[in-house]
């Protein structure tokens, strides 16, 4: 049964790019807790965080290219669901401070009894449990992302109407959770972790554990991802990003297809968000900017939409080039770099860049096999187009 | 004979005629910022039949086939698909459930699947979401489409991508995805347009062929086409019928010679 | 405590006038400002109502010079002397120049806030017979609030001589706020006061029923609380009105921001990120015309936004044909990658506004029309604001007509229908595309100056604006103008109307929650284009 998921979902790339993180998730920690600080392999543990950082947006991009890039739908609220799914780990990572706060409030997070705050919301019960918190991460922005892609499918909100709307949910959300009677810590949002299933989330074997964790769940996002594109669903799905209103007439409810592949998309950005706030150490609303979405999307551009390992890839590269920019003295240049790339990905390089490379080599081998065609006999009668 | 009884008679004669439909449109009408597109349009298709639908430019055509398949709601009137289903009720989906299949005027596949992938896609199978995700293709399903590239005369390119087929393949790939679909009835919109004239013959053929087991609908201009079909012609006209009966007799007709053919 | 305050004051005004209005004839202005020389609040106290009493025509100089801080005394000669600007001293009761140079224990006159109290309350008197209506309207104002019973006769008298019909309103609405709380008032009087009072209708009013002491007689009572009752509701109906009117306020800011997006959007099906830039760039223009006009020509400054209409509208016109014929035009048929890049433009053009005029907000100053406010009724009308929403239904009618009689609305109309066929017609269409995407951008260039008046001109002005423009496009139907007009004034309204029940950021949320399900119901907006077109 599952067999053959598998032999279908492993093209040459996916293969290539499962190998290299299996490798990176087992060297970068080796690297950096077993090969001594003097060693010029030593690599120091802000790195793995930072790395780590990349991969939960690589985990983004794939869940962004799976509705953009195979089905069409350019959604601006992705990171809703990415800082939905910070936001429980985070409330997780609260409860466990305990009495460890400046307050020493066992039950209360300290800005809640800074607050003057006399009870927990009920929206906090359940999060000391680390099970429960894990069942929020996926449950929330899947739910959230059903009920509204629902609604918006329902009615056949499509293209830039979808995308506006998308943004208008993060919008209102980043809204909300600025305010403190919220009650998720209004725009400080949730900090000072101290440990995370008994270990200490400083702890560098912690972050290299958790560094791992993302590599693995990095590489099941794009199994899974592959699973269902190259499934008929899959298929399904494409056809609906080309001609939507003929899939409707083959008798497909396009809406159902949407509706799951988002909500699917919506829980892998949650588990992306809740890997993201134990490695960053904090989760505010910011994480929730309109902004945010549209940067993760194009980092999906740049990869090359429609190929999942590009816009992890993507995601890395560009994520390496902020760090690199954003800490040099090119900082001011930074944000007209970023906005030139938007334009450059969109005019120069529609495929991005994995999108290029599959191109090139599917004409090179087109032309190699027509050469070799016309050796053997010539091409079969076709009916002549007569435009 | 007395009144009632002729009433009565008359009644008769229409219920029956209405148990021997596949379609039945009845009064619709539907307006477009004040322009009516359809006006009280009523016609029936017999279970099994060819039909031709004519028309000038404006006259509704394709507004009548957006309304049988559900993209467009009528302000006004019924359709009813096989004696049980008013189609006005229902959206593409539940129509083409019901087995309504339409092929559109412009070719529309899926140009970044393949010709085998675009059949498959059409075949008839479980069509919900889950269903989709683990679901296998199985001997059966390969055989059927591989019938029905060899109907449409396209299996030496079955593994290209359809966005490279030329017009007339893509408007054949288009008919045999109707044929995958298995329909009961198939619309089909002006099916030969852009295509030359041994297409057009073989396109004439194909058609033939696909009607001896479903019910066919043609919108087409082009007369040597429906001439070639020799099947009932219906001519349309400012959205509603104008003269029905054999491609002779709505020749010969004074109105549809004014306003369609020319003298 | 600010009414606590005022009984105090009311108190004090009494002993006053005991002292005062008992020998109000024999006391001369010269006797009346000795008061002031003691160094002590009381006699100052008493010094201040001598001085109202003495009638004299120096008393508001006196008394306006007191409040200043400009009224001074020297202790040994006894003098008083007020200090004018320059520094020069005048005798406050003769208002020669005082000769000699200036005492050395000069010193001012000091005040604590149970004088200031009495102060404001004999400005209010004095000015209650003041030649210029305006200072009588105030001072009656003034003393509706203090309820100063010293100010009795002279409301009296300010009552028999009044001519302008305001004033004498105002007049009797102070002489009913006095005779409410002044104890001994026959019955008749406190009705027919009561009676004024809920004809003035106002928050003040309302407090000062809510003052009437409970042991009242209960025909009194009675008729306080009807009053109360239909004040209340007429402030209610102020209230409507008045959120009425922030709406229709925030609908015009809104249809100024989604005007040009309604062509870029609506009739080019193009979506520009970078639109709330373009208003940007229009309030930075009328920045830079404003420190060009305060460093030459100061005389200009009123017509600062005339002159920056014009060249706001070119500037942000010319950005947008730049940006369709370097970015745009590449991307037609492709709506998300528009997006993307014209987002990436946006950071561009904010990053490039940072760098040249720095992060933080620039000052934009109201030319004189603009600033100030009246009194509507219930409500206070700010020009500004007044002024936008002229501004905004101008710039729509401007544009309506624009696209209904001139050729290029006729062409850019043919080119939106039907882009092969207008092209065949010998319809320059990528000129059109070109010119209406520059139309969009220079008219959100002028909606950035009018922006530019009320809210802060900073790099991220736009970004504050580009959500709720685009949710008003969606909102009133795409390609349609009119569903544009009609949409920014819905939302703005209902917005207004949401805050007061869930504060402006749940009603904002609200709203968002509002449009996503209205887009259930329409999903092509309030004026939905119909018939093939939409398929196109």
């Amino acid at each position: 049964m599952s067999s053959h998921i598998l032999i279908r979902s492993l093209d040459r790339s996916a293969t290539v790019f499962l190998i290299t993180v299996a490798v990176i998730a087992i060297a970068v920690p080796v690297l950096n807790l077993a090969v001594p600080q003097s060693s010029d392999f030593h690599i120091p543990t802000y790195l793995v965080a930072l790395f780590g950082k990349y991969l939960c947006y690589a985990i983004l991009a794939l869940s962004i290219d799976l509705i953009w890039g195979y089905c069409g739908i350019l959604s601006l609220g992705q990171s809703a669901f990415f800082a939905l799914g910070g936001y429980a780990m985070g409330m997780y990572l609260m409860r466990q401070i305990g009495t460890r706060g400046v307050y020493a409030n066992p039950i209360l997070p300290d800005f809640m009894v800074f607050l003057n705050w006399k009870e927990l919301p009920y929206s906090w019960y359940g999060f000391q449990h680390f099970p429960y918190a894990a069942l929020m991460v996926v449950l929330v922005p899947g739910v959230l992302a059903f009920v509204f892609g629902w609604l918006a499918f329902r009615s056949r909100v499509t293209g830039v109407y979808l995308s506006i709307i998308t943004q208008a949910l993060t919008y209102a959300l980043m809204l909300g959770f600025f305010r403190n009677n919220f009650g998720f810590g209004g725009n400080n949002g949730l900090t000072d972790f101290k440990d995370i299933l008994g270990f200490n989330v400083e702890a560098e074997t912690t972050r290299a554990a958790l560094f791992s964790i993302t590599c693995v769940a990095l590489m099941l996002g794009l199994l899974v991802c592959r699973a269902v594109v190259t499934s008929k669903f899959g298929k399904v799905l494409i056809a609906i990003r080309d001609a939507e209103a003929r899939v409707r007439f083959l008798g497909y409810r396009v809406e159902s297809y949407k509706v799951l592949v988002f909500t699917l998309s919506a829980c892998m950005a949650g588990i992306a968000g809740a890997l993201y706030v134990p490695q960053i150490g904090i989760i505010n609303p910011s994480e929730f900017a309109p902004g945010n979405s549209i940067e993760a999307v194009i980092w999906v551009a740049v990869g090359g939409r429609g190929t999942l390992v590009g816009a992890a890839v993507g995601a890395i590269l560009a994520n390496y080039a902020k760090t690199y920019f954003t800490s040099g003295v090119l900082a001011p240049y930074w944000l007209f770099m970023l906005g030139g790339l938007f334009i450059g990905v969109t005019l120069l390089l529609p495929r991005g860049i994995i999108g290029s490379l599959h191109h090139w080599t599917a004409l090179r081998r087109a032309r190699i096999s027509a050469a070799a065609e016309e050796g053997v006999a010539a091409p079969p009668p076709e009916p002549q187009p007569a435009e | 004979m007395k009144i009632q009884e002729r009433l009565a008679q008359a009644e008769d004669r229409a219920k029956e005629a209405f148990e021997r439909t596949l379609l039945y449109i009845e009064g619709v009408t539907v307006s477009f910022d004040g322009f009516r597109a359809l006006n009280n349009l009523s016609f029936a298709i017999e279970p099994g039949e060819m039909r031709a639908i004519i028309g000038p430019n404006g006259a509704g055509k394709t507004t009548m086939m957006d309304v049988v398949t559900g993209k467009t709601r009528p302000d006004k009137g019924a359709v009813i698909f096989d004696k049980l289903h008013d189609l006005a009720r229902l959206d593409e989906t539940e129509i083409a459930e019901l087995g309504i299949g339409r092929k559109f005027q412009k070719p529309t596949v899926f140009d970044s699947h393949t010709v085998y992938d675009n059949l498959e896609l059409a075949l008839k199978a479980d069509r919900r979401a889950r269903a989709t995700l683990w679901t296998r293709e199985t001997a059966d399903e390969r055989r059927r489409i591989e019938e029905i590239l060899q109907i449409i005369r396209l299996t030496a390119v079955q593994n290209r991508l359809a966005g490279g087929l030329s017009h007339g393949q893509k408007q054949w790939l288009e008919i045999g995805m109707l044929l995958a679909q298995d329909p009961k009835l198939l619309l089909v919109d002006e099916p030969v347009a852009g295509m030359t004239d041994v297409e057009t013959q073989q396109t004439a053929e194909l058609l033939k062929q696909i009607n001896r087991e479903h019910t066919v609908v043609v919108v087409e201009h082009d007369m040597t086409f429906v001439r070639e079909l020799g099947v009932k012609v219906t001519c349309l006209h400012e959205g509603s019928v104008l003269a029905e009966g054999t491609i002779d007799e709505v020749s010969a007709n004074e109105r549809v010679v004014e306003v369609y053919l020319g003298r | 405590m600010r009414f606590g305050r005022a009984c105090l004051v009311a108190l004090a005004l009494a002993f006053g006038l005991a002292l005062g209005v008992a020998n109000a004839q024999a006391v001369s202005l010269d006797d009346a400002i000795t008061h002031f020389t003691a160094d002590d609040f009381d006699e100052t106290l008493i010094g201040v109502n001598e001085v109202v009493a003495s009638g004299s025509s120096r008393a508001e100089t006196i008394i306006g010079a007191l409040q200043n801080g400009q009224l001074m005394f020297s202790a040994e000669k006894k003098a008083v002397y007020i200090q004018d600007a320059a520094g020069q001293l005048v005798d406050a009761a003769t208002g020669q120049p005082a000769g000699g140079p200036p005492p050395d224990d000069l010193d001012s006159v000091h005040l604590n806030n149970r004088l200031r109290g009495a102060i404001d309350a004999a400005m209010g008197q004095l000015t209650l017979l003041s030649r210029d209506p305006e200072r009588r309207y105030q001072a009656a104002q003034a003393v509706f609030k203090s309820r100063a019973a010293t100010a009795l006769p002279t409301l009296e008298k300010a009552i028999a001589q009044e001519t302008d019909g305001r004033v004498k309103v105002a007049l009797e609405q102070a002489r009913a706020a006095i005779l409410l709380t002044t104890p001994g008032t026959s019955e008749a009087d406190k009705l027919k006061a009561i009676a004024t009072v809920r004809d003035r209708g106002d928050q003040d009013a309302l407090g000062l029923l809510a003052d009437i002491p409970a042991h009242e007689t209960p025909v009194v009572a009675k008729a306080a609380s009807d009053a109360i009752a239909a004040i209340q509701t007429r402030l209610a109906e102020w209230d409507a009105v008045q959120n009425l009117w922030y709406g229709l306020s925030l609908g015009s800011v809104l249809l100024l921001a989604a005007i040009g997006l309604a062509i870029t959007f609506g009739v080019m099906g193009v979506i520009n990120m970078a639109h709330g830039e373009m208003v940007m760039l229009g309030a930075y223009v009328t920045y830079v015309v404003q420190e060009i006009i305060r460093n030459n020509a100061p005389a200009l400054f009123d017509y600062s936004l005339a002159i920056a209409i014009p060249l706001a509208f070119v500037f942000a016109g010319c950005v947008g044909i730049l940006i369709e014929r370097c970015i745009i035009r590449f991307l037609y048929g492709r709506p998300l990658e528009t997006l993307l890049a014209t987002w990436g433009l946006s950071l561009i053009l904010q990053q490039a506004v940072r760098t040249v005029f720095g992060p933080n907000n620039r000052e934009v100053g109201n030319p004189s029309f603009m600033s100030g406010a009246f009194d509507l009724g219930g409500i206070t009308v700010t020009y500004n604001r007044l002024w936008i929403i002229c501004f905004a239904l101008a710039v729509f009618v401007a544009l309506l007509g624009l696209l209904r009689y001139t050729r290029f609305g006729l062409e850019m109309r043919a080119v939106t229908q039907n882009r092969a066929m207008a092209a065949s017609m010998g319809i320059r269409t990528s000129r059109v595309d070109a010119l209406t995407f520059g139309l969009g951008s220079a008219i959100a260039g002028i909606a950035g100056v009018a922006l530019s008046q009320i809210d802060n001109v900073s790099p991220n002005l736009g970004q504050s604006y580009i959500i709720d423009s685009f949710m008003v496009v969606v909102f009133g139907g795409v390609g349609n103008l009119w569903g544009t007009f009609v949409g920014s004034f819905v939302l703005g309204v209902a917005n207004k109307f949401l805050e007061p029940f869930a504060g402006a950021v749940l009603g904002k949320i609200a709203i968002l929650i509002l449009i996503i399900l209205f887009i259930q119901k329409r999903p092509r907006g309030l004026f939905a284009l119909k018939g093939r077109a939409v398929e196109a």
